[in-house]
């Protein structure tokens, strides 16, 4: 086992407290309204210029999203995927070269500690991508094992090109190949004379791409993308934080940690989540030699479910902020609303809600309780709720390949 | 009633074994189609005829030039009932509507207002031009907000008949006056006051600064044949700010893949409901029977019959156009003779070859996408009127133009564009005789003349023009006098006037006819709320459960 835990780029600047991402000379840029938050530690915009603009950009235009602060690991050496493997849930045994597959982990009660994304990178190298920072763990776990974890957050500058012309943009950039490019799978290519990585991946549901490079190539890379807005081909807006929260709703993504508690974080007995009541049963493989919580998750399996994570459309259109829910319009209580918003596409509010099962069964009617303000005067509305076993919103345009023009 | 209600779906007329549908819409007009998706989600076996060989009305996408899409008439949508959209899947039919932002307005020597979305960049914004006017610009949206509350609660409710005793209406009558008295009386009267007011006058109170009075008079001149200081101007600058986009009151969107994608999308609820849509079917005739509607006549020679018949033509077109005179009871041919339906505006839809760069705009583009507001000065769009007071078209015309490409790629080529003009004044007739094609050609030599002077060298961009003066709108969608709101909004001719006084509940004088067209309340813009409301009445009528939803409040 070797863990690398000294970062090149990753050291402290005590003056600047947060950490700038590669991008960050173009991010400032375009940042008009400087509406600033943190991601991991670094400097990120929540809001560049207008939200309506940048949301409909993912889902009407094409969109630039700097990826940096997300967690990476470089994961290598003979055990490598007998590592991983017995890490997630999911069995990978299958995953070839070049493609991508989305997997979480547990402890050893089953417990979801994070979801993420695997890159098969080469032959026996992967990329493990998670939301919240796994070292501690994926040490722990590489115990006896003859693997390499690396953390790579720092050393890999990552963008995100998302949106109906994003396949239109990318190639009158000069990216060739993306054509025959599937969803969740991976590319090596050049662009404006340096190396990149391309995988068909991303968090807004929509057709999109991910570019991974060195970070002296970021501000290179950015600029050949964004080269084919000034030359007046196609339109591209940088989008922040929270146009992406939007679109990762309607596309039925969950974020760890919003939506439900991470077992590494809950103090609280029985705040901790299992694959099962996020809704996430469908990435746990049990035919496969033994992983990390896999006992647990059997145990559970055999008894009636008690909780789930469901997706939720709520009727009307007043926001159901953290609302309590109901077992038919004033009914017995039976959860909560974790996140919600409201959709520009589809015109109705959309939540993740965190509801109890009654002897294995959802309830029949679920009723949000609505508190919300006018002129700082507060009201009360119900409304009803309808799960959606499906994203609320896809199009065939996020898996057809070759990609549409727009 | 003449229509089997105990039946879902078709029957046949014995005597002819011809098919009678439940229901015929005459038009296939976004209202038109939403009122047919409703009547078919209530079970009814409908038909929508329509004149032309595609659909959508004034709501329409044309490929006029290879590659340019344009939306031929009616080109920005803030008055869609998010509600309906929802409501009939709009979405999964293929309906996606995209705000657009950062409107310029031009003053006469070239001075440049930049409005920005964000309140407080845009209070920036003003005060480049007056600190004072940036402040009032905050109580104006105020008081617009609060006259706009009241009439956007009604948009999705039938207008009570103020002289019946029937309790509908008693009990709607009660509404309506508890949400005026709640008002307060002061309010009451300034309320009043405004629905008669100018637009010029009602700013007056506002600004000092002309190019902003004169940008924020725009709204209340279109599609109007008044001018920024006619009284009444100042309604209509409100019925163009109640709208909204995903609650953003007096934000407006684009369609994208143009207008025609609101239609075609209502088109396809309909259809997924059952409806059947009829194109290069116009009508020639109404037929009454026994002073019952029972069908109609197409131009062909066809006759088709139907249990109730639905028109979303404009007032004057159905009763004086599409009806026998002597069918109609005593009075009604001259109400609707005497309907104000005066059209004003012209519009030019340009395929570009590059995006246009204007003079005195920062080249910021999250400035410069949005619309462009020829506006000039109060005195030019005054000017302005005067030329179509006098039968011709204005010489320095206002133009609210907006390049929907800069938002949307699906309507231009890569790296081209498309420029809706919208033009006042333009008369539909002219005082030196009808309009020619020379004369049309003209008028929209008069635009662009006009834009390049803010823009030199975009003629040099022009790759393909629709002209289209009110005599095109006419000849084409059957809007009367190219009127676009199928009526004018003068209080005479709102709310439980519209079309006329007694008939604003969609129920026409003749039985089992009804109007779903902008003609009626709440009147013309892209809302779906016409055709939403006729449909409501018609069920009720029919003894069939409601299918229409209740509109979404932003006002409570
Ligand atoms: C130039 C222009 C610009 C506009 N701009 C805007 C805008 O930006 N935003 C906005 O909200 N609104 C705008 N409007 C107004 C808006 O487009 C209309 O109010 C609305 O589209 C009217 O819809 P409708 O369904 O009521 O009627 P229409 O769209 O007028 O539909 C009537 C239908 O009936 C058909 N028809 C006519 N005669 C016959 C017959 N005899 N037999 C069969 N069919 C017949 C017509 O072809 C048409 O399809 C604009 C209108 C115009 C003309």
């Amino acid at each position: 086992m070797s863990g690398n835990t000294q970062q090149r780029s990753g050291q402290h600047d005590f003056r600047q407290v947060l950490q700038p991402s590669p991008f960050h000379p173009r991010v400032e840029e375009h940042c008009r309204v400087k509406n600033w938050t943190s991601w991991n530690g670094y400097q990120t915009a929540r809001v560049y210029d207008t939200l309506a603009a940048e949301y409909f950009a993912i889902r009407s235009s094409c969109s630039v999203m700097d990826l940096t602060p997300m967690e990476k690991y470089r994961i290598g050496g003979p055990d490598a995927l007998k590592f991983l493997n017995r890490l997630v849930a999911r069995d990978i045994s299958g995953l070839k070269p070049n493609r991508v597959t989305y997997v979480l982990w547990c402890n050893d009660e089953g417990k979801v500690l994070d979801d993420g994304t695997i890159f098969h990178l080469r032959q026996g190298e992967y990329r493990l991508c998670s939301q919240h920072h796994q070292l501690d763990w994926l040490l722990i776990s590489a115990l006896g094992m003859d693997v390499s974890v690396i953390v790579e957050t720092h050393e890999i500058a990552a963008l995100a090109v998302q949106g109906p012309t994003a396949y239109s943009v990318l190639t009158a950039a000069g990216f060739e190949g993306l054509d025959q490019l599937k969803p969740f799978g991976i590319l090596y290519t050049q662009v404006a004379g340096f190396e990149l990585m391309v995988s068909r991946t991303g968090y807004t549901g929509d057709l999109g791409y991910e570019l991974w490079t060195d970070p002296s190539n970021a501000l290179a890379l950015w600029d050949a993308v964004f080269e084919v807005r000034d030359r007046g081909l196609y339109d591209l807006r940088c989008i922040g934080l929270d146009a992406l929260e939007m679109v990762r709703i309607e596309a039925g993504f969950i974020m760890p940690a919003d939506d439900f508690n991470t077992a590494e974080t809950t103090v609280r007995a029985g705040h901790d989540r299992s694959p099962f009541e996020i809704g996430l049963g469908w990435v746990v493989n049990f035919d496969k030699p033994h992983f990390t919580g896999k006992q647990a998750l059997l145990r559970e399996k055999s008894r009636p479910i008690k909780r789930r994570l469901v997706k939720l459309a709520i009727d009307g259109n007043k926001p159901p902020i953290d609302s309590f829910l109901y077992d038919g319009k004033k009914g017995r209580r039976i959860g909560t609303i974790k996140t919600q918003i409201w959709s520009p596409i589809l015109k109705a509010n959309l939540a993740m809600a965190d509801v109890e099962y009654r002897k294995g069964k959802l309830p029949k009617e679920i009723w949000a309780e609505i508190y919300y303000q006018k002129e700082l005067e507060w009201q009360v509305s119900w409304a009803r709720c309808r799960i959606s076993e499906t994203p609320f919103w896809t199009h065939p345009r996020r898996s057809a390949t070759p990609p549409q023009s727009f | 009633m003449g229509l089997d209600t105990t039946q879902r779906g078709r029957y046949w007329d014995n005597d002819t074994a011809m098919k009678t549908y439940d229901a015929i819409i005459i038009g296939a007009g976004h209202n038109g189609l939403t009122n047919a998706a409703y009547l078919a989600k209530a079970g009814l076996d409908v038909l929508v005829v329509e004149k032309n060989d595609y659909i959508g009305g004034a709501s329409v996408s044309r490929e006029m030039q290879e590659g340019w899409i344009y939306s031929s008439c009616s080109y920005v949508c803030s008055m869609m009932r998010q509600t309906i959209h929802r409501d009939l899947n709009l979405t999964r039919h293929g309906l996606v509507l995209v705000p657009y932002l950062g409107t310029v307005s031009y003053g006469d020597r070239g001075e440049t207002l930049i409005s920005y979305t964000s309140e407080e960049v845009n209070y920036n914004a003003l005060r480049r031009h007056s600190p004072h006017d940036a402040d009032a610009m905050f109580r104006l949206h105020t008081d617009l907000a609060r006259y706009a509350q009241l009439i956007r609660k009604t948009l999705l409710r039938t207008p009570p008949d103020p002289t019946s005793f029937r309790p509908r209406d008693i009990k709607e009558l009660l509404w309506l006056a508890k949400e005026f008295w709640a008002l307060g009386e002061k309010e009451l009267y300034e309320y009043i006051r405004f629905f008669t007011m100018s637009a010029a006058d009602f700013l007056e109170d506002y600004f000092e600064t002309d190019l902003i009075k004169a940008a924020m008079a725009s709204a209340g001149i279109i599609g109007t044949a008044l001018g920024v200081q006619s009284p009444g101007s100042a309604y209509i600058l409100l019925h163009h700010v109640m709208g909204d986009v995903d609650g953003n009151i007096g934000a407006w969107g684009l369609a994208r893949g143009g207008m025609g994608a609101i239609s075609n999308s209502i088109a396809g609820a309909l259809k997924e409901l059952g409806g059947e849509v009829r194109t290069n079917a116009g009508v020639e005739q109404i037929l009454v029977k026994n002073r019952k509607a029972v069908g109609v006549v197409l131009e062909n020679g066809d006759e088709l019959t139907a249990g109730i018949v639905v028109s979303n033509l404009d007032a004057k077109r159905t009763f004086t156009q599409c009806m026998d005179k002597n069918d109609l009871p005593e009075g009604i041919y001259e109400k609707a003779k005497n309907f104000k339906i005066r059209g004003s505006s012209g519009k030019v839809n340009i395929a570009l070859s590059a995006m246009p760069k204007f003079t005195g705009v920062p080249d910021n583009r999250y400035v410069d996408r949005g619309g462009h507001n020829f506006v000039g000065s109060l005195e030019t769009m005054e000017r302005a009127y005067d030329c179509w007071k006098h039968g011709r078209w204005s010489d320095d015309p206002f133009i609210e133009a907006v390049i929907p490409s800069a938002w949307d790629p699906t309507v231009a080529p890569p790296g081209k564009h498309w420029m809706s003009n919208f033009v006042q004044y333009c008369p539909s007739k002219l005082a030196d005789g009808p309009w020619t094609p020379e004369k049309r050609d003209q008028f929209g030599q008069t635009v662009i003349d006009k834009i390049e002077r803010y823009s030199p060298g975009f003629k040099d961009l022009i790759v393909h023009m629709e002209i289209r003066t009110p005599h095109e709108i006419e000849a084409e969608i059957g809007l009367t006098e190219g009127n676009i709101f199928q009526g004018e909004l003068t209080i005479d001719q709102l709310l439980f006037n519209r079309p006329f006084p007694g008939y604003a509940q969609y129920r026409m004088p003749i039985k089992n006819m009804y109007m779903c067209g902008s003609s009626t309340h709440p009147g013309g813009g892209v809302s779906s709320a016409c055709g939403a409301n006729a449909a409501r009445e018609i069920l009720m009528d029919l003894k069939r459960g409601n299918t229409v939803p209740e509109d979404d409040c932003y006002d409570e």
